[in-house]
């Protein structure tokens, strides 16, 4: 359903990706973990082309960009409508108020009626908990509640993957696990995600597959009892080893 | 006895009083007439230039931003007054109909492409101002550069620039003084022809400062207005 193949990218001299494949079957979640400057967020930003690879080829469904060709603009779009994107430090619109942002999406870009797209914001802000705050400001709302936010103003799309860039590296630690907490809902409702995080306890429990990177590199992949319990490759165990302490 | 002179003619008596309600009428029709279009619509084509200008700039295509910089370098490095001169002296006596403009419409052409340039770096300077992560945003939901740009930057954009424009348009106010050299009937030039029948510089031009202060200072009530607005959803 979602793949992603032979993934090169660089940044000037530094190549951040080499050669990465993964695949993702509908319904999965996979977590991605690894050190800082491992290239975790590169890869999920290659999905939806936020960064655009030298090298390789991203599908999703019946949609196949090849990067070694040249990529329009309409075909990036195209492909940006069947991912959310939640983003490290949320990145709402602070213009607009909660249900704004939400609605922004279908109602700018999928042309989706207003009163339309105003009753399936109000569900999706129920649905992450934030049924009462329709109408006030993203400044006016706690980190974990923006960042329930960000993941509803995904969700409003429809998209048929959701991508987590490290969603709460940039919350208190009391307010993480209301965020983990929609995600997993998700999870269990069989949407498909591809979650870059820290939170191995998220990854423990809800990934059906683990994907740890280090240097441009996927070192490892397994389910979370493979990767965490009975790791192969010394890099990993010491990336986790260092998680212990 | 120069002192009593001084003082003779810093205080005013019935004559000076009636001289300045005399004055008065004159110089508000040169302030409707003239002052006030002459800025409102040169800032509102600057403006547009100015969003044109700073987009060519940030564009990143060679040629328009080229475009972009060459317009702002020669109108930010010559003086608005030798601009007022070249638009209407200087292209009047060319010999081409087309390019013989009345005075208004001459002062109207320099102050808009003055305005538009120094206008164009604020927008600019107010654009690269937004958070990079609001234009990944835009274009994660799906927006095309020109959505994003029209939804979600020049909307915050727009806050941004608010203080620094509001300094362009209470410029331009006092600019359009200018425009009396070229012969347009604003508040200035009705000013000068008052004292040259009336012999009362002092007192005239003194008038005429305080027109220009309350009209900036209305102007300024107002910005506070619309950045209180603007402000409502920033902390």
């Amino acid at each position: 359903m979602l793949s992603m193949t032979n993934i090169s990218k660089k940044f000037g001299d530094l190549e951040v990706l080499k050669d990465i494949s993964i695949n993702v079957d509908q319904g999965k979640v996979i977590v991605v973990i690894g050190p800082s400057g491992s290239g975790k967020t590169t890869l999920l930003r290659c999905l939806n082309v936020l960064e655009q690879p030298e090298r390789g080829e991203v599908s999703i469904d019946d949609q196949t960009i090849d990067f070694s060709q040249k990529v329009t603009k309409p075909e990036i779009r195209e492909l940006r409508k069947q991912t959310g994107m939640v983003f490290q430090n949320y990145n709402l619109f602070p213009h607009l108020t909660v249900i704004q942002n939400i609605m922004e999406g279908p109602v700018t870009v999928q042309k989706v009626d207003k009163a339309e797209a105003r009753e399936v914001a109000i569900r999706l802000l129920e649905k992450v908990g934030l049924g009462d705050k329709a109408d006030v400001y993203p400044y006016q709302l706690s980190g974990g509640q923006q960042q329930r936010v960000g993941i509803a103003r995904a969700m409003a799309i429809d998209p048929k993957v959701m991508l987590f860039d490290e969603p709460t590296s940039a919350l208190d630690p009391e307010l993480i696990g209301e965020v983990l907490q929609v995600m997993k809902d998700l999870a269990q409702e069989g949407m498909t995600m591809v979650v870059v995080t820290h939170e191995m306890s998220f990854a423990k429990d809800v990934a059906d597959e683990v994907v740890f990177m280090d240097g441009g590199y996927i070192v490892e992949r397994g389910s979370p009892t493979e990767v965490f319990e009975n790791p192969q490759q010394d890099r990993t165990k010491r990336f986790l080893n260092l998680l212990q302490h | 006895m120069a002192k009593m002179y001084l003082l003779n003619n810093i205080f005013l008596n019935a004559a000076d009083l009636q001289t300045l309600q005399d004055s008065f009428l004159p110089l508000m029709r040169g302030v409707l007439y003239y002052t006030v279009p002459l800025t409102l619509i040169s800032f509102f084509i600057g403006l547009l230039l100015a969003v044109i200008t700073a987009l060519f700039r940030i564009s990143g295509v060679k040629l328009l931003s080229g475009i972009a910089r060459v317009y702002v370098s020669i109108i930010r490095g010559t003086p608005l007054l030798v601009q007022l001169f070249i638009v209407f002296y200087g292209l009047g006596n060319l010999g081409i109909e087309f390019l013989k403009f009345d005075p208004f419409v001459g002062a109207l052409i320099a102050l808009s492409l003055n305005t538009g340039a120094y206008a164009s770096e604020i927008i600019r300077a107010s654009i690269l101002s937004i958070d990079k992560g609001q234009w990944e945003a835009a274009e994660s939901i799906g927006m095309s550069y020109l959505q994003s740009l029209k939804r979600v930057i020049l909307p915050q954009a727009t806050r941004v620039s608010i203080p620094p424009l509001s300094n362009s348009f209470i410029g331009l106010v006092k600019e359009t003084s200018l425009a009396s050299t070229i012969l347009v009937a604003e508040m200035f030039r009705k000013a000068q022809e008052i004292v040259a029948t009336t012999y009362q510089p002092l007192l005239i031009y003194m008038e005429v400062a305080a027109i220009y202060w309350v009209i900036c200072f209305i102007l300024s009530l107002i910005q506070d207005q619309i950045e209180a607005r603007l402000n409502r959803y920033v902390k």
